[in-house]
């Protein structure tokens, strides 16, 4: 966003916006001319729905580690997270206890691995990445050893109204990423908490010695991570209406995709949410578009591994000049 | 240098830090050998203790080049990945009976996606998680792609000997890991590619400043990971007589605990190959104490998580606060 800044006035408005949007715009430019001229079924309401409902739980991840990354931080956890938060609420509401019983067991183990992972972040100096691929494995043997590898079934069915039911005809989860985008908006642009955010990526040490404590913030910026995978997580167990230990491996990848193509930058808190939504609709577009062309799970996985890389070199050059 | 404590040998000469390193893990060592030993009849045998000496070697051979990119101050998140594509590329060629060219194909396989790891890493300035990070994903969906779920298995015996033969009672990999040790302690400790790891590690702008070829020096070290990597997927292909896909998905996490166990600092400079055999072989201990007392498999993956927190969380607090003021001189005051 504060890219903008850097480019001359006299160049015209057009050419700013076009140099200073994030590498997820040209993305879904292209995409969508190529889908028009190839698959014009694409634009189909079905489809677009279809597509809004997939990048959901994407988008909601992606916000929290926007808020990760700004730190100049990594949360590799995330995909983990969800997957057991889900297993956990699911084990919970199958047991008979309410639904708000399940929701609040996996917003709790958000917070859980949350804390440990901004604890060991902020306050023993280890890196991020080595701290998160740490607990992906713990949450991820959790998971597995809760179920020995079972998904959770049978889930009461007030559940599936979370994914079918429409509020002022929009469907559920499409209500509640917009809610919690509008949430987190809120506590980035418009709290103390959202400053510090962007200081702790510019210049920790400043903000240290002006008074802050750093370490307290950063802590809470994991924690709300965390707890976004688990609200994702509630989000995808009523949409596949059960809970599955490794469903979300990988998904913490999708998201890094969406937040570097959403412009936000591994250095120096530069970047935004509003980017981060541009970034997760290329990498759901990205996903779709590819499926409907024919190609394999695995050549996605592989060109979103390209786009990724190709995404923070771009950042990388730009940021020199 | 700071003051050593009075300690015979090179112990005393150690500063207190690394001196915490290597009285930690002796004693590690010692104690899950002796929990294993008083827990389970099966562990203090000649033919389990062999089992453990091979595992910890293949284990060995896979981190051996990520102990030179951590040395170096980076990061390789793709062994793993890197591990599975040459090992399926190669095992393709050796299954249809080109032995010579599977090995070479693999080999290169490897060294390809280290060199561009290490391009990614010096020529575009891309953080190095990140760009091993997209690497890893890059090689996990070709090697998917190009085996189209199926396992390639049964490969000639020639093949098989690297990865399951026996020179008398000691397996292959055992010597093949030894040799291993010895030429990267050479190119470490008395070669300028091994001087310059360890300056580029400790300060790469001083490294810079003093005229080093940094980025060329990093990616040796970078396409070395890569190639060691392939080497290592060729060894377990041929123990485990099958090449299947998804074959390093489960072996990075392992592959940064032996490093870390083996008391190699991630933040760069610090540490050597030697540690890296030590954590190999606490691991494959630990792996092999969890089989033994019928562990859930599913715990794997939890105790190499946990395993690599606490022994970097013990190097950062214990070694740390061990060091603070021997460290504070010894670097000049430099925070």
């Amino acid at each position: 966003m504060s890219a903008q800044a850097t480019f001359p006035v006299s160049r015209g408005i057009a050419f700013q916006l076009a140099a200073a949007a994030p590498g997820a715009v040209y993305l879904l430019v292209i995409l969508c001319a190529g889908l028009a001229v190839w698959r014009p079924a694409f634009f189909s309401v079905a489809n677009l729905t279809n597509v809004g409902l997939q990048i959901a739980v994407l988008t909601i991840v992606s916000l929290g580690m926007t808020l990760v990354i700004l730190t100049e931080g990594i949360d590799l956890s995330l995909g983990a997270v969800l997957g057991l938060a889900g297993v956990v609420m699911g084990m919970v509401l199958v047991s008979g206890y309410p639904l708000m019983a399940g929701v609040a067991a996996a917003i709790v183990v958000g917070i859980v691995f949350g804390l440990a992972n901004g604890a060991m972040v902020a306050w023993t100096g280890m890196p991020p990445f080595i701290v998160t691929l740490g607990t992906l494995g713990v949450a991820q043997s959790f998971a597995m050893v809760l179920t020995q590898g079972n998904s959770v079934t049978g889930l009461p069915a007030q559940v599936r109204w979370f994914n079918e039911g429409l509020v002022l005809g929009i469907p559920v989860p499409l209500l509640a990423t917009a809610v919690l985008f509008f949430l987190t908006y809120l506590l980035l642009y418009h709290t103390r908490f959202g400053r510090y955010v962007f200081a702790i990526g510019g210049n920790r040490r400043a903000l240290a010695l002006s008074g802050v404590r750093v370490s307290v913030y950063l802590v809470a910026v994991y924690v709300f991570a965390a707890v976004m995978a688990a609200l994702a997580a509630f989000v995808m167990t009523a949409r596949m209406n059960s809970a599955h230990p490794t469903i979300a491996i990988g998904l913490e990848f999708d998201a890094i995709a969406a937040v570097v193509l959403g412009g936000t930058s591994f250095e120096k808190g530069r970047g935004g949410i509003v980017g981060t939504l541009a970034g997760a609709a290329a990498v759901g577009v990205l996903r779709n578009g590819l499926n409907l062309v024919g190609v394999s799970a695995e050549w996605q996985v592989a060109a979103i591994g390209l786009v990724i890389i190709a995404g923070v070199a771009f950042d990388s050059v730009r940021g020199r000049t | 240098m700071n003051q050593g404590l009075a300690l015979p040998g090179f112990l005393g000469r150690l500063p207190a830090d690394r001196l915490f390193v290597v009285v930690s893990r002796a004693t590690a060592l010692i104690a899950i050998v002796l929990v294993l030993s008083a827990l389970s009849p099966h562990f203090f045998t000649a033919q389990n203790l062999i089992n453990v000496l091979r595992q910890a070697s293949l284990q060995f051979i896979l981190s051996a080049g990520l102990t030179l990119v951590i040395l170096a101050g980076g990061i390789d998140l793709s062994v793993g990945a890197v591990l599975g594509l040459s090992a399926c590329l190669g095992a393709s060629l050796i299954a249809g009976g080109h032995l010579l060219l599977g090995i070479v194909a693999a080999l290169g396989a490897g060294l390809a996606c280290g060199m561009v790891n290490g391009f990614l890493v010096t020529q575009f300035r891309i953080p190095a998680f990140m760009a091993t990070y997209g690497m890893l994903w890059i090689a996990s969906g070709v090697t998917h792609v190009f085996m189209k779920g199926e396992v390639i298995h049964g490969f000639d015996k020639t093949f098989r000997f690297i990865g399951a033969g026996h020179v008398g009672p000691i397996p292959a990999p055992v010597i093949a890991a030894a040799a291993l040790l010895f030429a990267l302690h050479v190119l470490l400790h008395h070669m300028r590619l091994g001087r310059a790891v360890f300056a580029i590690g400790g300060n790469p702008v001083a490294a810079r400043l003093s005229g080093m070829p940094v980025k060329r020096h990093l990616v040796t070290v970078y396409a070395l990971s890569g190639l060691l990597a392939a080497f290592a997927g060729l060894v377990v292909i041929a123990r485990v007589n099958a090449a299947d896909p998804g074959i390093g998905e489960e072996l990075l996490l392992p592959a940064i605990a032996a490093v870390c166990l083996g008391g190699t600092s991630l933040l760069g400079g610090q540490g050597g190959i030697a540690g890296t055999l030590v954590g190999s072989l606490i691991l494959a201990l630990i792996i092999n104490g969890m089989n033994l007392l019928s562990v859930s498999t599913f715990w794997q993956a939890g105790a190499m998580g946990f395993i690599v927190l606490a022994s970097v969380f013990a190097d950062q607090m214990g070694g740390r606060r061990v060091a603070a003021v021997a460290h504070h001189t010894y670097r000049g005051g430099k925070s």
